[in-house]
């Protein structure tokens, strides 16, 4: 066989091989049912923070006074009740779905469908490069995302985000606040990477990182919200705190047995060197025992 | 047999292409006629945004009711817009309030609609106009006011009850009075079957509530037309959708947005209040910063938070007891 005619074959191979097979668009596929791995940042998950525990988050002031004034009481207004947790808090702990809508006719995907479990709230991503909606459209708890590719990584940017909470305390994110996902498939694990930027509320991005296991038998369950009354207060009335009335400011500090510092939170807490400053500090002491009322009005 | 697999492909592709066109919305678009923008709020109910308050319109059959007419300089290209989402006539201008940025093209976008004659008969002319009998008052300069209008630009048909009703382009149309809140010639309007309500700035999501003393407005009617649209609002799922709220500036809303808004509200009234109650000047007042939190979200060099301060404290100083517990 001449040296021409050995490379026939292969040529042929290469051919058939580049016709047929996929190109590569580096797409990960997200489809299926996710487990959340539960690792990270405890008071994030289950029965959320402590009242005015800021630890840990790039708050300002103004945010601070927002926690300080908020009672948990709020979340008895029927108006509350059944607020589903937006789309930069919802991945902290909710098991997780993904699903893609595909164009029938070029077979790509036109959008990425998230849903977690707490509460249902039901997610789009759109890939197809539209714009983001004007500035007098609807906000929602999920605002509006674009996603691209870049590699591997899905890249998602959110807008139009109701006004929601970087924690469950009452520390407020406002509906000026804008949103960056990462998206990251390794194997069987998904993370993804959350980076809050508000220009009201927090004084440098908040960036975390959740993780999921591939749960291929996950079926998700319903989770229907049904709004009751079961406090009878005034009509009109609000639960909040006067400023200065906040009778638990140092209870979950002195409870943990930290200084009361770093539970004030500030973009300074969120870093390792911050830890050398609190041994220096004074531990906090628990609260007076408050009134009844705890001072709320 | 090879042409009708041909046809039984392309009637799959179709109807495959069909269930993901249903399956995803069209391109959000900004459409509108010079400043001022058209948004499809649900159903046969849109909104306008411009220089000036919001408006919100209706079309259908019947015609075109719009609820305020933003300034005098945006009239034409307010009629503009209209025309890009209905080729019908506008039957019906409804005023929220006498303000003339939100009244200022009555007499333009008046004149270029169709007169519907109504219990009280009048020659000629366009478009009907209906307000809260003192907004009424204030734009034909029966009760003194800078909002006085040019005639062609006031009110043909006024009420002075609770509620004023109508049926128009297949829906009931509620225009509801909200005393003393933005000032005391306020409505709202409640587009039943399309599940729309037009709030005029007694709803104002980008910026503190205004509340003109002059004319008759305070804060606990603001509250209290606040809590008005909560009761009439009802959430889809989730605390979200249902009722769509058109605001008199700012963004369309819905239910919880205005849950939201109503607690700030609220919670500056009653940081006010309690300054107030131990006995502290405005002064003092505006020096404890009641409002701190809230002025990266709400306040601007127009309208900041010592002056939001200052309007709650002269509202609450001034009010009666039956006023004080307007709200409740």
């Amino acid at each position: 066989m001449s040296a021409k005619r050995a490379w026939r074959p292969i040529a042929i191979a290469a051919a058939w091989t580049l016709a047929t097979v996929t190109p590569a668009f580096a797409q990960v596929d997200f489809s299926g049912g996710w487990g959340a791995r539960l690792h990270e940042d405890n008071l994030e998950r289950g029965g959320g923070p402590e009242m005015n525990e800021f630890e840990g988050l790039p708050i300002n002031a103004a945010d601070r006074m927002r926690g300080d004034s908020w009672s948990a009481s709020l979340w008895t207004v029927p108006e509350h009740q059944c607020i589903p947790h937006p789309a930069d808090y919802g991945p902290n702990f909710s098991q997780l779905v993904m699903w893609k809508d595909v164009d029938a006719v070029t077979k790509d995907v036109v959008a990425w469908h998230t849903e977690l479990s707490w509460m249902n709230p039901v997610r789009t991503i759109w890939m197809d490069g539209r714009p983001h909606p004007p500035a007098w459209a609807p906000h929602t708890w999920q605002g509006f995302s674009t996603g691209k590719w870049e590699g591997d990584m899905l890249t998602v940017e959110t807008t139009h985000l109701k006004p929601a909470y970087i924690r469950r305390n009452g520390l407020a994110r406002s509906e000026k606040a804008t949103v960056r996902e990462h998206f990251i498939r390794n194997g069987d694990i998904l993370t993804i990477v959350t980076i809050v930027t508000d220009p009201v509320y927090l004084t440098e991005p908040y960036i975390k990182s959740r993780n999921f296991q591939l749960d291929p038998g996950y079926r998700m369950t319903p989770y229907p919200c049904s709004v009751d009354v079961e406090i009878d207060r005034p009509a009109g009335e609000i639960p909040h705190y006067l400023p200065g009335a906040n009778p638990f400011i140092s209870e979950a500090a002195a409870k943990h047995k930290m200084p009361l510092d770093p539970a004030r939170g500030g973009a300074e807490t969120m870093y390792p060197e911050y830890m050398e400053r609190m041994k220096t500090m004074p531990t906090a002491t628990m609260p007076a025992q408050p009134a009844a009322s705890g001072g709320a009005r | 047999m090879k042409r009708s697999v041909g046809i039984v492909g392309v009637i799959a592709l179709a109807s495959v292409t069909g269930v993901l066109a249903q399956a995803t919305p069209p391109p959000a678009r900004a459409d509108g006629v010079g400043a001022v923008h058209v948004w499809p709020v649900q159903r046969n109910i849109y909104a306008l945004f411009g220089p000036g308050g919001n408006i919100t319109v209706s079309i259908g059959d019947e015609g075109v009711l719009v609820v305020d007419t933003m300034t005098a300089d945006a009239a034409l290209d307010v009629i503009a817009a209209i025309k890009t989402i209905s080729n019908k006539p506008i039957r019906w201008i409804i005023n929220t309030h006498s303000h003339p940025d939100h009244t200022g093209g009555n007499a333009t976008v008046a004149k270029s609609g169709v007169y519907v004659a109504t219990g009280n008969t009048r020659g000629g002319g366009g478009a009907s106009i209906l307000s809260f009998e003192s907004a009424l008052m204030r734009l034909n300069g029966s009760a003194e006011s800078p909002d006085k209008a040019p005639e062609a630009g006031w009110p043909t048909d006024s009420f002075f009850v609770k509620q004023k009703d109508m049926f128009f382009n297949g829906e009931p149309v509620l225009t509801m009075h909200v005393p003393n809140a933005h000032t005391d010639g306020d409505a709202i309007v409640f587009f039943r079957r399309s599940d729309v309500i037009a709030a005029g700035d007694v709803f104002t999501p980008d910026r503190y509530p205004m509340i003109d003393a002059k004319e008759g407005g305070s804060i606990n009617g603001i509250i209290a037309g606040l809590n008005l649209l909560i009761e009439l609002a009802v959430p889809e799922f989730n605390e979200e959708g249902g009722t769509m709220i058109v605001p008199g500036h700012g963004r369309i809303c819905d239910e919880s947005d205005v849950g939201d808004y109503r607690d700030m509200v609220t919670i500056v009234r009653d940081r006010v209040q309690d300054l107030i109650a131990k006995k502290m000047t405005l002064e003092q007042v505006k020096a404890a910063r009641p409002t701190f939190d809230y002025d990266g979200v709400y306040a601007s060099p127009t309208y900041t938070g010592d002056m939001f301060v200052e309007a709650v404290y002269r509202s609450l100083t001034a009010a009666t007891p039956a006023q004080r517990s307007q709200s409740r």
